[in-house]
């Protein structure tokens, strides 16, 4: 371990969690997608026998989970193998998928090298609004077959479902869905407004009463389903009091790789100018997660600024969102504007506020490769 | 539902006891999470096989410490309680 324990970090934990972003193709459009502005081209993307160093890498270091993820994971043709080399390696592996396209096609097969979980998305149950959110026509009916699929074979299913505007309304449905479809788990997810969710915030901001049914109903469905269905809540940031420890605090428990093999402490740390990310190509994992200039830019407290600095939750939420300080405050330093102490915060409900009380939400600028919006910052930001 | 000394428990598909040896701990792999155990719940997880009820097991770690069964039988199912209300252990259907 002495190698990932340089000095100024006497105490450096080894990561938990590694994101494998396997490619950014995707058959779905969803205008919130955490995937960057800037989507990686399948030619760039790395090869198997990479992905295979990093995930051995990765388990050396002490990773625990790989998130194979996306765009949709299975569209790479060598999903099966690098599923595989998980298993090998111990490592516990987890499926983050749409279920549209090739994915049921490879479920089998993936069952059978050991894959350990899978996260399905939903955008919404009913059928027509679901199919507007993700821009695909037909998903609903595969995403359902996929996820009979999943429980017929015995594998642990967990619905995630990102909620806005559009579907705020379907909460209560989509934890019915979850019963019916013999899932363990569900993600009921307010959006997060980086990437694509921030260019769309207009179009996505949910009004704060609807906010709070939501979280009611989701209170109560955890008391009438205990021991059936188990459901994390991700509430909204910018109704909320107190921000999120971005990935359980920068550089402490999550790596997450690029398409092309970028190593980043959270999926939008590149919308933050001037840190410097290192490459699988040009180091090994554990000389990143200990030396490289982004996982250390703001690993820690001492970067913080006030009210960070002297606050008692300082290693609690860790200051919150770095990329959601930049992109409100125009600071990636300062305090997460979502949180209650940061004298920012009034602007930020207000900003909410006004957004979801528009009449007629704006048109989803839709997710695509080559097709970030020029104009990448909703009107009025940094606020 | 909850369990009795008669229940048979087992890890479910995708949950996994395992030990971390870069921490040198065991740790029980579940769907996005993990928990850390104390010895003790490494303990009773390393007899939970799908075959032993709880009271086989709790027999078992009577015998491994020294320990009246009827004093160890009720931590055990409540610890176990605890994993099945998570969703991380299920029962064996009885035959």
């Amino acid at each position: 371990m002495n190698a990932v324990t340089p000095a100024s970090f006497p105490a450096l934990p080894a990561p938990i969690g590694l994101l494998a972003e396997l490619t950014h193709r995707c058959p779905l459009r969803c205008p919130y997608c955490s995937n960057p502005l800037e989507l990686d081209r399948r030619s760039a993307e790395l090869d198997t026998a990479t992905w295979q160093r990093v995930l051995a890498e990765a388990a050396g270091l002490g990773v625990l989970h790989v998130h194979l993820s996306g765009g949709e994971p299975t569209a790479r043709q060598d999903i099966v193998d690098i599923t595989r080399t998980c298993a090998e390696l111990g490592l516990y592996s987890n499926l983050i998928t749409s279920g549209v396209a090739g994915a049921l096609d490879k479920l089998d097969a993936l069952y059978d090298v050991g894959l350990d979980h899978v996260q399905l998305s939903v955008q919404a149950v009913e059928a027509a609004n679901a199919e507007r959110i993700g821009g695909l026509k037909n998903a609903q009916p595969q995403k359902f077959a996929f996820a009979e699929r999943v429980t017929a074979l015995g594998l642990p299913l967990t619905l995630n479902a990102v909620i806005h505007r559009g579907n705020i309304a379907e909460v209560p449905a989509l934890i019915d869905l979850a019963v019916r479809l013999g899932a363990k788990r569900l993600e009921v997810a307010h959006t997060q407004y980086y990437g694509w969710a921030y260019v769309n915030r207009a179009a996505l901001m949910p009004a704060k009463a609807d906010v709070d049914r939501s979280i009611r109903t989701v209170e109560e469905a955890r008391e009438r389903l205990k021991g059936q269905l188990v459901i994390d809540l991700v509430v909204p940031d910018y109704y909320a009091k107190y921000p999120k420890a971005c990935a359980g605090g920068w550089g402490r428990r999550l790596m997450n790789v690029t398409p092309t093999g970028k190593v980043l402490p959270c999926h939008a740390a590149e919308t933050i100018p001037g840190l410097a990310f290192w490459h699988v190509q040009d180091h090994a994992l554990a000389e990143i997660w200990a030396d490289s200039p982004a996982f250390r830019a703001y690993r820690g407290t001492d970067w913080m600024q006030e009210p960070c600095r002297s606050c008692d939750r300082r290693e609690k939420d860790w200051g919150g969102c770095r990329c959601q300080a930049l992109a409100l405050a125009g600071d990636a330093a300062a305090t997460d504007p979502a949180c209650s102490l940061s004298p920012l915060h009034g602007k930020v409900q207000a900003l909410a506020i006004a957004e979801s009380a528009l009449e007629t939400a704006p048109d989803y600028q839709y997710r695509t490769i080559g097709g970030a919006p020029r104009a990448a910052v909703p009107e009025g930001a940094p606020v | 539902m909850s369990l009795t000394p008669d229940s048979v428990p087992r890890l479910p598909r995708g949950v996994r006891l395992r030990h971390d040896t870069v921490r040198n701990a065991h740790v029980l792999l579940a769907p996005e999470r993990t928990f850390d155990l104390d010895q003790n719940a490494v303990a009773v997880l390393s007899l939970v096989d799908g075959a032993r009820s709880i009271r086989a097991i709790a027999e078992a770690l009577s015998q491994q410490y020294e320990v009246d069964r009827a004093v160890i039988e009720p931590d055990v199912v409540t610890m176990l309680d605890g994993l099945l209300l998570k969703r991380v252990l299920e029962t064996v259907p009885a035959a």
